[in-house]
This record gives structure tokens, C-alpha cells and sequence, in this order.
């Protein structure tokens, strides 16, 4: 199932419908406590679409409450409190800035799209996380062997990555195969990979 | 007895420090006068500093308006009187606020105490800041919005750390002694409340070493991102600050009690860190972006 938020309507329905910037951290804790609240009402297992296209501003305390505390109850090593993967799009330069400096404060990734363009990463990632991860974005959708074969990498090694990258939410794990998540309105990218949509 | 303090000609964070230090030895409940008769120009720093100055007295002080009409016209364009004749007793003629074309002013002094004034002053400045930035400036359009984020987290480390509200002046003007005559455009956060040391003991109490002091907890907040919360999300901000004015080669620097620490590029110079300075409550901020030669 795959669910959209526009974040700048959370901001206006649930904060205040004059404002059009994400800033100051109590307005970044009331956003997402909006998003978990359209978070409750999506099932257990979900991909998400975190759409930043209308938002004008994002400060880095904003960043903080909205991206950093939301990942960090979702995506964790240790036990999400659900299967939610999140796509974050239609983020500016501007925004990429705040989002970056608090995914290096906390040790944090996620995954992006633009409306043009495929999905890449962003955060703190280990340089074989990143390979694999690219593998993965290519293939679309692939078993660990076939990844591994792709890579040109061990296989156990790549077992191991796939599933830290699977508990970090950063690809979506269906019966033996990892897929890749885009959004499906953004077109593949003229040349390069192939950038498939995947439901989960 | 009211002790009468002249204010300085041209009242910028440097010469600023003379009224800081006229006032440092004067009880709280002193009478005191200043007399900005013969001052020509200020800066937001001189003009939000000068408001945060009346906050920290108990006897209502008197201010003597500038003389120069141009000076205090320019005063009113920018909003201190009206803030002003409430916090001072004033004497001389204050102009009144006209509307004006005057592009020098990005933001008018703001009182900033609460979340939503933050929210105003981004909103008002965007459109302006966006010319100004990128038309007189010269800087990419993409720094205005890094310009805009900086302007927001310096004005909520107002309401979170200050204990009560302060005042927030953006302007650009001319430097005539550097940078070949550039134009600089200058944001100026003043408060009168707890200040960086106070406001780190609060959480974690007063360090186990000789050298806690203002400057070290300055260290602590702006360089090392520490903060009085335990969240460790916290502290972000002015290291955001700091990454910014990094890029664009800009001035940041932060005074609190009796220190002061400053990001300081080639062009300006200075000290990092300035210690020993007339004791003066809560925390002065202010951040300079130059023109870039296109």
C-alpha cells in the first residue's frame, strides 16, 4: 500500500492555516505529530510518501522534529513500531541542507526523490551499504544472490547489508527478494538505470 | 543621581562595547541617561542593543534622541522609537514613522518572544531578502533561503535559552573602511536574559574545571553544538548557523556576559574569542554576509 502526505497541508490543517514555513521546533513537533497521527489511520505495513514540494522553508530544528524524531521511532535496528517505509520527495536544496546536518547529528538515512530524476540516498550510510543499496535501485527489484552477482561482492556480505538496509527501512524486503522504492508518479530518468515502482 | 553615558557617534557591536562598559560598574537600580545626541548612524546591533540595555534597569532610563534628522528619521523607519518609548524616557524630537522605499531596512526591529513571531519574521523577510540577496548582493538565489534559516534559529535560541524575550534588526548598508566599499547585510539579535553560561548550568550545573566561565560555555554552544537540553537533537541550529556563514565567508559572533566568540573571516579580522569584557547580561548576536564581486 502505497500513502501520501503532503506536508504542507499537515502544517496548515494542523497548525495554523497561515503559515507556509517549517520553522521553529515546537511547529516541527506538532507537524509530526500530525503525520503520526495519518500514520495510525495507514496499516501495518506501508510504503509512505512524504511530500515536501509545497513547503516553503524547513529550519534545521524542524528538520530535527519532523525527519530525525520520526526515522528514529520508525526506522531502528532494534524493533520499529511498524513496517512504514518512507520516501521523502520534492525536497529543495534548502531542505536537503537542514535534513542532512540532523541525519549526521543522529547517524541516520533516508531515501529521496525529486519530481524529476530517480531515488538516492542521503544520510550517514557505510560505502558498501551505498553500493548495494545502488545495486538494488537498478535491479528494481532482486534476490541477495543476484544482488551479490551484481556488486561483484560476497554473497554473505551482502545478506548482511541487505538486511541492516531492510532494518533501516532504506529498501523493502517482499518473501526472499529486496525491492527499491520510488515514487510511482515521478517518470523513470530519460538514460541512466531504470528506476521501477514497487509496492510492498 | 542619573548617571549620563554618551553614546559613541557611530553605534556598531564594536563601539557598543562603551556603553557596555560604562553601564557594567552601575548598580541595576541607577538612574542613568544616554545621551545619543551626537550619534550619526547605528547598526541593528546598536539599535537592538540599545533596547535590551533599558530591559536590564530598574529605573526606567532616559535616552537623549540623535540630533541629526536624517539619523533619527532613519531610527523611526526602522521601529526603535516604538519600542523605545516604552522602555526609555525620551527627550529631543522623534520623528514620525513614515512609510518609505527604504531598502536598507530587511526587517524592522522585532520583539521576539514567542514561537509565532518567528514565523512573521521569516515570512516578512522572504520576499525581501530574496531581491536584496541575490540583486544587491550578488549571493546565489539559494542562499537566501540558508540566509532565511539562519535568521530563524538565531531568533529562537532567543525563546529557548533566553529565559525572556529580545529584539531582531536585519539591514544592509555600505562598509566604507573594508571590503572596498562592499555592502554587507547585517542580522542583530539582542536579549537581556540568562546568557550561554547560566543557561547550560541550568541543565548540567557548573562544570567540574577551573575554567567554566562565559567564554567556555560559549565554546560549549556555538562550537560544539552543546545545549541545555538533553535531547540530543538539540544545539543544531547554530551549528547550522556557523556551516552557512562558513560558505558565504560571512562574520558570526555571539556575546554573552563577559565574553565574546566569533566565527571571523579574512576580511574583517579579529579574535575568535574575546574574554574579560564588561559584564553585560543575555546574549548579543549578530551575523554580517558581504557582497560577492560577480
Amino acid at each position: 500500500m502505497i500513502d501520501r502526505i503532503d506536508i504542507s497541508r499537515v502544517l496548515r490543517t494542523d497548525v495554523c492555516d497561515l503559515y507556509s514555513n517549517l520553522v521553529t521546533r515546537p511547529t516541527g513537533a506538532m507537524v509530526r505529530i500530525g503525520i503520526e497521527h495519518r500514520l495510525d489511520e495507514i496499516g501495518d505495513r506501508a510504503l509512505v510518501i512524504l511530500d515536501f514540494s509545497d513547503v516553503g522553508l524547513l529550519d534545521f530544528s524542524c528538520a530535527d522534529e519532523i525527519v530525525a524524531k520520526l526515522l528514529l521511532q520508525y526506522v531502528s535496528l532494534d524493533i520499529p513500531r511498524r513496517e512504514v517505509y518512507f520516501l521523502f520527495y520534492g525536497m529543495s536544496e534548502s531542505h536537503m541542507d537542514a535534513i542532512e546536518t540532523v541525519l549526521e547529528r543522529h547517524g541516520l538515512a533516508l531515501v529521496t526523490q525529486r519530481a524529476e530524476g530517480g531515488p538516492f540516498l542521503m544520510g550517514i550510510i557505510d560505502g558498501d551499504q551505498r553500493r548495494i543499496w545502488e545495486t538494488i535501485r537498478d535491479l528494481g527489484s532482486a534476490e541477495p544472490r543476484a544482488v551479490a552477482t551484481a556488486a561483484g561482492l560476497a554473497p554473505e556480505r551482502v545478506e548482511r547489508a541487505l538486511d541492516d538496509l531492510w532494518r533501516r527501512r532504506l529498501v523493502i524486503r517482499e518473501n526472499n527478494a529486496y525491492v527499491s522504492m520510488s515514487d510511482p508518479r515521478v517518470p523513470p530518468p530519460a538514460s541512466g538505470p531504470a528506476v521501477p515502482t514497487t509496492h510492498s | 543621581m542619573t548617571k549620563v553615558i554618551e553614546a559613541p557617534p557611530s553605534l556598531d557591536d564594536t563601539s557598543f562595547e562603551q556603553i557596555f562598559e560604562a553601564l557594567a560598574p552601575l548598580p541595576p537600580d541607577e538612574k542613568i541617561l544616554i545621551d545619543a545626541r551626537h550619534t550619526r548612524w547605528a547598526s541593528p546591533y546598536g539599535l537592538t542593543a540599545l533596547l535590551t540595555v533599558a530591559q536590564t534597569r530598574l529605573q526606567r532610563p532616559a535616552l537623549t534622541v540623535p540630533e541629526r534628522e536624517e539619523t533619527a528619521s532613519y531610527w523611526s523607519r526602522a521601529h526603535f522609537f516604538r519600542y523605545a518609548e516604552d522602555l526609555y524616557e525620551l527627550s529631543g524630537r522623534v520623528p514620525r514613522a513614515r512609510g518609505s522605499d527604504d531598502n536598507s531596512v530587511l526587517l524592522e526591529v522585532t520583539p521576539i518572544t514567542k514561537t509565532e513571531d518567528v514565523h512573521e519574521v521569516v515570512d516578512r523577510i522572504q520576499t525581501k531578502a530574496q531581491s536584496m540577496l541575490t540583486g544587491t548582493l550578488h549571493l546565489e538565489p539559494s542562499a537566501s533561503m540558508r540566509f532565511t534559516m539562519a535568521l530563524s534559529e538565531v531568533c529562537q535560541n532567543v525563546i529557548e535559552h533566553a529565559g525572556r524575550g529580545g529584539w531582531v534588526a536585519v539591514q544592509t548598508y555600505q562598509y566604507k573602511k573594508r571590503l572596498q566599499g562592499r555592502r554587507v547585510v547585517v542580522i542583530a539579535v539582542s536579549d537581556s536574559g540568562i546568557g550561554f553560561r547560566q543557561s547550560l548550568e541550568s541543565a548540567h550545573g557548573p562544570r567540574a574545571t577551573d575554567r567554566w566561565d562565559d567564554g567556555m560555555a560559549l565554546e560549549e554552544s556555538v562550537m560544539r553544538g552543546v545545549s541545555r537540553f538533553r535531547d540530543t537533537g538539540r544545539g543544531q541550529g547554530l551549528a547550522g548557523v556557523r556551516k552557512f556563514i562558513n560558505k558565504w565567508d560571512g562574520k558570526f559572533s555571539v556575546r554573552s556576559g563577559t565574553a565574546q566568540i566569533a566565527i571571523v573571516p579574512e576580511w574583517i579580522g579579529g579574535d575568535p574569542m574575546t574574554e574579560g569584557m564588561p559584564f553585560f547580561p543575555g546574549a548579543q548576536l549578530q551575523i554580517t554576509l558581504p557582497e560577492r564581486v560577480p
